[in-house]
């Protein structure tokens, strides 16, 4: 231990003496670890933001559309691009999913499901109460809602079950809502009858609860979402089919398998058409293919990192024998006054491990600079990733015993009156 | 000192030879026989050229003869390890050279502490001991001086200093005036005639100088590889009204 000091004190003033080529050598070494540490970092605020969106949006919920066949072609022959079914306006209300559909896919994967969301947009309307007014946007959704998308009820709640089946109207709305025409009285507004014109028809809805507003990118008007059962909807838009649902599975489920059993299953209905076919989606799936691409990258980036540390520590190899040259009368001179071959290996090593560890620490520090200013860019939080940070200055230390080794054990086995006569 | 003292070094027949790649071979020394006994002041004599430096560097254990026997202590060298030789240089042999060699870059104390460093002594004993010794050599003032911020005086003072420090019994010193001017040179010879007569070093001195040879308890003169003579000095100080002739400090 104290020769280890010793030899780090020593290596510290035989770099600071030597400035410049000091920095320079280690200009590898910062480069390729500054660019692992930089991928890494955003690479790890990425998935740490993806997971925390997914928290929020629902890590069980599996999506459910049709997709066209045809959506590989880029173009219609109008020149019309589409992917989705939405698309695609030749399409007839019996190529949709139906409730029969949808409540035998349920039946038979009950086990595994914890709830099914079917929606029906409405339309958008305009409240009015006295001179001021609210444009309201109404969906109609069936119970299943409330479990897929997270609201929060500020006062009242969901509809109740007989609400929902006979499709009474019955309304859910923002605290925007109430914010604009009730002066934020949200538990007085529960009971009070809205009345609005939906389908050129004027309609009264029972206001059951109110959710808290969250203001988002997302939110491109000014309208307000409002709620109410499906049943009602569809009674108001005489339309009961879907281009799309929502499936919600059972804590402890593989989203991943049940997304591809219902797929198989609904895809039973479409085995004849040549038009449309089922695709799901879920957040998990999404997030693995997210961090194989980011898996990707970071190999990418590691090779070439590799390469430049490679580079970086030949530079290191050839500094320390170019010093080793200039010090041989040192080195004969220690010798002389009783080092061992191994205390000369030893001070040598050392000195190339000091000049790669302060080299990584450099080069973490502009790696962490680097990925933070990166995540920033692409709107993440910094999540410097700790492994990687540990790693590199286990690998920077590693790279100075590899590349230190050879000229230390060339000065080692000088000999000493060769050394000591050395012009 | 008195023959009945102790051998610490004894060289019996020692031949070395240098191969320049056959068939040129250079043979440096002819069989040298020698002995120093402890506390003696022994001077080697010779013109350039002639050995005395590479019997120095043999005595001194950093290099090897080609054939003879050597004993250090009681101790035959030639069955000694790279490590054994380090630990005698490190713990018996004290080197002063003609050019100084200390450690650039590193101040007067780090340098005398570094054969302790080397023993592993503490580094509280360590500090410790370099302040004593580099007081003994007058240096006490400069102990955080770099090397190159020292005069030639001054620097051999520290190299001595260091020599001392794991308090050896013998000291090597390779023409340890050679670059010195004469008032330099004579205190460093003052000092070794201090380290001789009051701690009892056994010192050989290498030089060309017949007038510092005089100052030693025996004079040994070699020439072209071979001992031609062997003498008694007068083994101390000479007189202040004596100075010390300029041809000293001619071929450096």
């Amino acid at each position: 231990m104290n020769m280890f000091w010793e030899n780090v004190r020593l290596a510290l003033t035989s770099l600071r003496t030597n400035k410049s080529r000091t920095f320079l050598t280690m200009l590898g070494i910062i480069i390729g670890i500054a660019a692992v540490i930089a991928i890494k970092t955003v690479g790890n605020s990425l998935s740490l933001s993806v997971s925390d969106s997914m928290q929020s949006m629902g890590a069980n919920n599996i999506t459910v559309y049709l997709n066209s066949k045809e959506a590989d072609k880029d173009e219609t022959e109008d020149g019309y691009v589409f992917g989705t079914v939405t698309n695609d306006r030749a399409l007839t209300k019996d190529d949709l999913f139906n409730d029969e559909m949808i409540m035998g896919m349920f039946r038979q994967f009950s086990d595994s499901i914890a709830a099914i969301s079917t929606q029906a947009e409405v339309e958008t309307t305009t409240v009015k109460k006295g001179t001021n007014s609210k444009s309201l946007s109404i969906s109609g959704v069936s119970l299943g809602y409330f479990t897929a998308n997270s609201l929060e009820f500020v006062s009242g709640g969901f509809f109740s079950a007989d609400e929902a089946k006979d499709g009474r109207n019955v309304i859910i709305v923002g605290t925007d809502f109430v914010d604009s025409l009730y002066g934020g009285n949200y538990a007085g507004i529960i009971g009070e009858t809205v009345s609005m014109p939906l389908y050129n028809k004027n309609m009264d809805f029972v206001v059951v609860g109110v959710y808290k507003y969250q203001a988002s990118i997302y939110t491109m008007n000014s309208s307000s979402s409002a709620y109410i059962p499906l049943k009602a909807a569809q009674s108001i838009t005489h339309f009961d089919r879907y281009t799309t649902f929502s499936v919600v599975s059972k804590v402890g489920v593989d989203s991943d398998e049940l997304a591809v059993s219902i797929k198989d299953y609904l895809n039973g209905f479409y085995r004849n058409s040549n038009r449309l076919e089922v695709e799901t989606y879920n957040m998990a799936s999404m997030i693995s293919g997210m961090n194989d691409m980011m898996g990707k990258i970071t190999t990418a980036v590691s090779v070439i990192a590799g390469i430049a540390l490679l580079v970086g520590g030949i530079g290191v190899m050839n500094i320390m024998l170019v010093s080793i040259t200039e010090r041989t009368r040192e080195i004969g001179t220690r010798k002389a006054l009783g080092a061992t071959n191994g205390y000369i290996r030893m001070q040598f090593i050392i000195e190339a491990v000091v000049i790669c560890i302060i080299g990584g620490t450099i080069g973490i520090l502009t790696g962490l600079l680097m990925g933070a200013i990166g995540a920033k860019i692409l709107g993440f939080a910094a999540a410097p990733s700790v492994s990687s940070i540990v790693g590199s200055l286990a690998f920077s230390m590693f790279i100075g015993i590899f590349f230190g080794y050879y000229p230390a054990n060339k000065a080692a086995k000088m000999n000493p009156i060769d050394a000591l006569r050395y012009e | 000192m008195s023959e009945g003292a102790n051998t610490v070094i004894s060289l019996k027949n020692i031949i070395k030879r240098f191969y320049i790649g056959t068939p040129n071979e250079l043979q440096i020394l002819n069989g040298i026989t020698l002995d120093v006994h402890e506390g003696e002041f022994v001077s080697i004599v010779g013109q350039s050229g002639s050995g005395k430096s590479t019997l120095m560097n043999l005595i001194g254990l950093l290099d090897r003869p080609t054939e003879g026997e050597y004993h250090i202590d009681g101790l035959d060298t030639a069955s000694a390890s790279d490590n054994d030789l380090s630990y005698i240089r490190n713990q018996q042999i004290g080197f002063v050279f003609q050019t100084y060699n200390l450690v650039p870059k590193t101040d007067a104390l780090k340098n005398v502490e570094l054969p302790m460093l080397y023993a592993g002594v503490s580094r509280k004993e360590r500090t410790q001991r370099a302040l004593e010794l580099l007081e003994l050599v007058d240096m006490g003032d400069r102990t955080k001086h770099l090397p190159e911020e020292l005069s030639g005086g001054q620097k051999q003072r520290v190299a001595i200093a260091r020599a001392m420090a794991n308090d050896p019994a013998i000291i090597l010193a390779d023409e340890p005036t050679g670059a010195l001017d004469s008032k330099t040179g004579r205190a460093v010879m003052d000092l070794f005639h201090k380290l001789n007569k009051e701690q009892g070093k056994t010192i050989l001195l290498i030089t060309h100088s017949n007038e510092l040879a005089e100052e030693t308890d025996r004079i040994i003169t070699i020439k072209d590889g071979y001992i031609t003579g062997e003498r008694k000095g007068s083994g101390c100080v000479p007189t202040p009204s004596e100075t010390v002739s300029e041809s000293e400090v001619t071929e450096a």
